[in-house]
């Protein structure tokens, strides 16, 4: 019974899998459609009730079910991140949105992404900045990016496999960071090498469920400040007390 | 159908050395799911599993007349497949993917986690069936063959707590897997000595010898074999996939797997909070991992005080900046960079603590050298339990630092929730506070969780401990300030300074940390670098300082209740009205609000309610159809509640009771080992004595007298227990283990006797009960461990104990009419 029940799911999942690139582009748009009911539930706390244009736009062109396991190519365009191997995920399509807009990101930014992971933020970046710079600790999953960010045609995306706690000093300094993974602290460094009147931004919380993101921004004094934005509609905490 | 000849007897040392594997098979699970999953799911998983027991009362009922003649043979072959079936289905369910985390987003996720629990329940189904069957066939000597199930049960948790501090928790399932074939081994010998296998001498020989040789075999299988296999989402998993890391040792003890990491490639940087100006890093680390999260890390020290200058840039460092310190005492000291913290800022007396000896060895041997021999010199270093040392210790300090210890992934999914700590009680702080010298801190520090939980919690506790010590200057003797990812309260029995909050300042502005709350704080002095929607930390804390605090800590979403000893659940944040809420946003990231350790608890809960019933009710239809002449429903409602009742109150005072004893046994391994023990021994001879109210035919005054002594000692204990250990702490810890089971004996006695006067009145005027009550009782069990918890939460162990009182009182009203004397 067991058996069969998985059977028929797996049967469902390939299936999705052979959906034409006409039904992926009409997806794409149902979820761009998603993000937006997202974004306007959450405005309060994003600080606005629209993202970047720029933004939407990509994420429109970006066929994300090119970064995810054959096998959940159907749930790609669910607003949901999604396990991509080796106990690291693709993050949700509308945190992703919220990422890129909070960063600002001008066509002749240089962008740092630290954590490459499925490679579907570097992608969308690559869209946006003039030059993208991805590290990825993970040997196989730098490799995977790499494939499908060639696949892809991105010639403005320079990877490397390594420790990202040190930045890449060589290409210093950076107009917008994205660092996917920060548990105890922002690497001093990769501060360092963000330009004055850049932004960092940080996912905070478990991989399936993204509890907040932290913008970083340095003013062009260099002094550095956070902003933790709570992308989750949760408040008054005690209602009228507030 | 059941005949018996004279001379034999039940198969005590089969049924023993059984109950012990299966008992220590439990146990051992709850390690394993613990190292490869996180400890509330192994939990839920443990708990459904156990339903084998309640799963077997209803096969014996279905078949019981065909299985009862070929008792013999059933017996046997149910030990073998119990000893087969925890080895396989436990390298069989590790092949499973299950993924907690995707449980909200992936449909296949449940699916899973049903085969695992299906496969789990196997080997308790086997046991329950051997042990179960014995009951029906050796009707009249029940109350033996339980005191045997009791006392093979009692040295079971002896024998897995002595395992785990000798060899791996994988190795230790080869143990269970061989103590099995020995009961295998015993059954033969026993049934072939019962005359049961009388004309077989020749089969019995062959049989103990293939035993035998499995039982050997079982430690020559390969190693990778039974090698864990963690979740690839735990810090381990994650940190292992990085170039250059690997294990290079492991040390277990039931407190937990340590698994010690390296890498030369890329090192470790373990700085939580770090501030956002540090321009220094950290030196080079070792990873250390308890069961394969909540990492601590050794750091590399040379003598050269300056490559610690990154210790001064963390949160944590704050009161070294307020005043001179001289003596301080850090609790909860893991890979021992608070311990660099102090050594930076030239303390002269370390003292620290830390309650696993097998991090202290490390650090003193393996490390000795890498960690410039920080517990070698001039630190004094104690494997004792932070709240047991405070109480016992005489000497004051300027400084108390309670470390943080937990993970930053675990705690921000809400995963310790089901966790009791009696570092984080209104009680705890207390006895911190006493061991200050005039204008010492006491410094704790926390992760960082938005909206602020844990933090405000805190703050709410430190409250409470100062009114309690009858303070009356509260908003004078606090400091709270946070970094991007830490907050550190400071805590003092006497107001601060002018001085000191000017130094405080100082050192926030230096290193962009926001202030929460000093004396005399202005709300525009909050939410400066590490900003967020609204000073929700300033808010917060001033209105617990304010009048409307209850009212505040009631409308608040999360629950920062202060957490006390009665009720030690510092963790758990939930709020069941908030729920609705939390679902609705289920699609938009609104679940990482969702404090899923309690959650998961309701939801266990659910599901063995659940099943439970489809046990508990299937056999009752069987009964209907087949036209049962003794099912008497009103014997039937009955025993249920009967049987129902006494397992429901026998957990929830063995768990009540195990926490109760950590704050005398100070250590939660001697706690539950003592205490567990204690209770499954003593019922056990509880369960021998009830032989003489059974042959009397005394069974109403067996148990009514049985219930007068649990009620009169259960109370007393509820009323007293607390001032006597006040008085009795400083005894050595010998004599406090022979005073624990000294006073656990006459409580556990009495309830050994319930279970066999019971079942064998039962046997006696409705035998085709018994093996149903035996699956309602083992249904009960499940339930009681879980529910003890919901109710330890929200009501704390006191109304646990309370209520198990109340349940033995309706055992004792539902034993009318059927539990009669003569």
């Amino acid at each position: 019974m067991l058996l069969a029940t998985g059977l028929c799911l797996t049967g469902l999942m390939t299936a999705s899998a052979s959906l034409a690139e006409t039904d992926y582009t009409k997806s794409r748009e149902k979820l761009i459609r998603s993000i937006e009911q997202d974004v306007r539930e959450t405005a309060s706390f994003i600080g606005t009730g629209k993202l970047d244009e720029r933004v939407m736009q990509t994420m429109l062109k970006v066929p994300r079910h090119e970064f995810v396991p054959g096998l959940l190519r159907g749930l790609a365009y669910k607003n949901q991140p999604l396990p991509i191997g080796h106990g690291q995920t693709i993050s949700q399509p509308y945190i992703v949105a919220l990422m890129s807009s909070l960063l600002s990101v001008k066509p002749t930014d240089r962008a740092l992404e630290i954590g490459t992971g499925s490679g579907y933020q570097a992608a969308i970046l690559a869209e946006l900045a003039g030059q993208v710079f991805t590290i990825e600790i993970i040997d196989e999953l730098a490799k995977q990016a790499s494939f499908v960010l060639d696949k892809q045609g991105y010639k403005n995306i320079k990877k490397r496999i390594g420790d990202g706690y040190y930045g890449w000093q060589a290409h210093a300094p950076f107009d917008v960071i994205v660092v996917t993974a920060a548990a105890g602290h922002i690497p001093p460094p990769l501060i360092r090498q963000l330009k004055p009147g850049g932004r960092m931004v940080i996912p905070v919380g478990s991989r399936f469920m993204v509890q907040q993101l932290v913008l970083v921004e340095k003013d062009n004094n260099g002094k550095v400040s956070t902003r933790q934005i709570l992308p989750v509609k949760f408040v008054p905490l005690t209602g009228k007390h507030d | 159908m059941n005949i018996i000849t004279q001379n034999e007897s039940p198969p005590w040392f089969s049924i023993a050395v059984l109950s012990m594997s299966a008992l220590a098979y439990e146990i051992l699970l709850m390690r394993l799911f613990s190292i490869i999953q996180w400890h509330h799911f192994a939990y839920m998983i443990i708990s459904l599993a156990l339903l084998g027991y309640g799963a077997s009362g209803t096969f014996l009922s279905l078949f019981r007349n065909y299985l009862l003649p070929r008792y013999p043979r059933v017996y046997l072959i149910n030990i073998i497949l119990f000893g087969f079936s925890s080895l396989l289905c436990y390298l069989i369910s590790q092949q499973i993917r299950f993924n907690a985390e995707e449980i909200f987003w992936d449909a296949g996720q449940p699916l899973r986690l049903m085969a695992v629990y299906i496969l789990l329940s196997l080997p308790f189904f086997f046991v329950a069936t051997a042990i179960g069957l014995s009951f029906i066939r050796y009707q009249n000597d029940i109350s033996r063959i339980y005191a045997a199930d009791l006392l093979g049960a009692g040295s079971g948790s002896i024998l897995v707590i002595a395992l785990l501090f000798s060899v791996l928790p994988d190795d230790t399932l080869r143990y269970i897997f061989a103590l099995a074939m020995l009961a295998a081994m015993l059954a033969c010998w026993e049934l072939y000595r019962a005359d049961l296998y009388r004309s077989r001498l020749r089969l019995l020989f062959v049989m103990l010898f293939v035993l035998l040789l499995t039982m050997l075999i079982v430690f020559i299988l390969p190693k990778s074999w039974t090698e864990l296999q963690l979740s690839p989402y735990k810090g381990l998993s994650q940190t292992l996939r990085v170039t250059g890391a690997r294990v290079v040792s492991e040390h277990s003890s039931p407190l937990g797997l340590i698994s010690v990491v390296e890498n030369p490639v890329i090192p470790f940087r373990h700085a939580p909070g770090l501030s956002l100006n540090a321009t220094d890093e950290p030196p080079e680390q070792v990873g250390v991992f308890i069961d394969g999260d909540a990492m601590t890390a050794i750091t590399h020290y040379d003598g050269d005080r300056q490559t610690l200058a990154y210790l001064d840039q963390l949160s944590s460092s704050l009161p070294y900046h307020l005043s001179t310190i001289k003596d301080v005492l850090i609790l909860g000291a893991g890979g021992g960079a608070d311990v660099l913290q102090a050594k930076y800022h030239k303390v002269q007396h370390i003292s620290s603590v830390e309650l696993d000896k097998q991090i202290i060895k490390l650090i003193r041997t393996e490390y000795k050298n890498f960690s410039g021999r920080i517990y070698n010199d001039n630190v004094n270093v104690y494997a004792e339990e932070a709240r047991g040392f405070v109480v016992g210790d005489e000497k004051n300090y300027d400084l108390i630092q309670l470390v943080l210890t937990d993970s930053f992934g675990a705690a921000s999914a809400g995963l310790y929730a089901l966790s009791e700590s009696y570092l984080y009680t209104v009680e705890a702080l207390q006895e911190y506070l006493a061991r200050l010298k005039p204008g010492g801190y006491l410094a704790i520090s926390r992760w960082i969780k938005l909206p602020p939980r844990d933090t405000l919690k805190l703050f709410a506790t430190a409250i409470d401990a100062l009114r309690n010590n009858e303070s009356h200057q509260i908003a004078q003797q606090l400091v709270l300030i946070r970094s991007l990812q830490t907050s550190t309260l400071l805590i003092k029995n006497t107001s601060f300074t002018a001085h000191e909050l000017l130094s405080l300042n100082r050192f926030v502005n230096e290193r962009s940390f926001d202030v929460a709350y000093y004396p005399g704080m202005k709300i525009d002095e909050a939410n400066r670098y590490n900003i967020i929607s609204s000073p929700l930390f300033y808010s917060g804390a001033m209105s617990l300082l304010g009048d409307k605090r209850n009212d505040f800590m009631q409308r608040y979403k999360f629950n920062i209740e202060p957490a006390t000893d009665d009720k030690p659940y510092f963790f758990n944040y939930f709020k069941w009205r908030v729920l609705p809420e939390i679902l609705a946003l289920k699609g938009r990231g609104g679940v990482s609000l969702l404090e899923s350790g309690y959650l998961i608890l309701a939801t266990t809960l659910l599901q063995s309610f659940f099943l439970s019933f489809i046990i508990i009710i299937l056999p009752l239809m069987f009964f209907k159809r087949s036209k049962i002449r003794s099912s008497n429903k009103v014997i039937n409602v009955r025993a249920f509640i009967y049987f129902l009742a006494i397992g429901l109150a026998f957990i929830f005072i063995e768990i009540a009771f195990i926490q109760k004893f950590i704050r005398f046994l100070h250590h939660p391994i001697l706690s539950i080992a003592v205490v567990l023990a204690s209770f499954l021994i003593f019922s056990g001879l509880g369960s021998l004595r009830s032989r003489r109210f059974v042959h009397l035919k005394q069974y109403d005054t067996g148990v009514k007298l049985s219930v007068l002594i649990i009620v009169v000692t259960g109370m007393g204990y509820t009323a007293f227990l607390g001032t006597a250990f006040t008085y009795l702490i400083g005894l050595p810890v010998i004599l406090k283990v022979v005073l624990s089971i000294v006073l656990i004996a006459p409580l556990a006695y009495c309830m050994g006797m319930l279970f066999p006067i019971g079942m064998s009145r039962l046997s006696a005027i409705s035998p085709e009960l018994v093996p149903w009550v035996w699956g309602v009782n083992g249904c009960a069990s499940v339930l009681g461990a879980i529910l003890s918890t919901l109710l330890a939460i929200h009501f704390g162990f006191t109304f646990v104990i309370f209520f198990a009182l109340a349940l033995y009182t309706l055992a004792v009203v539902s034993s009318a009419g059927w539990l009669c004397d003569g």
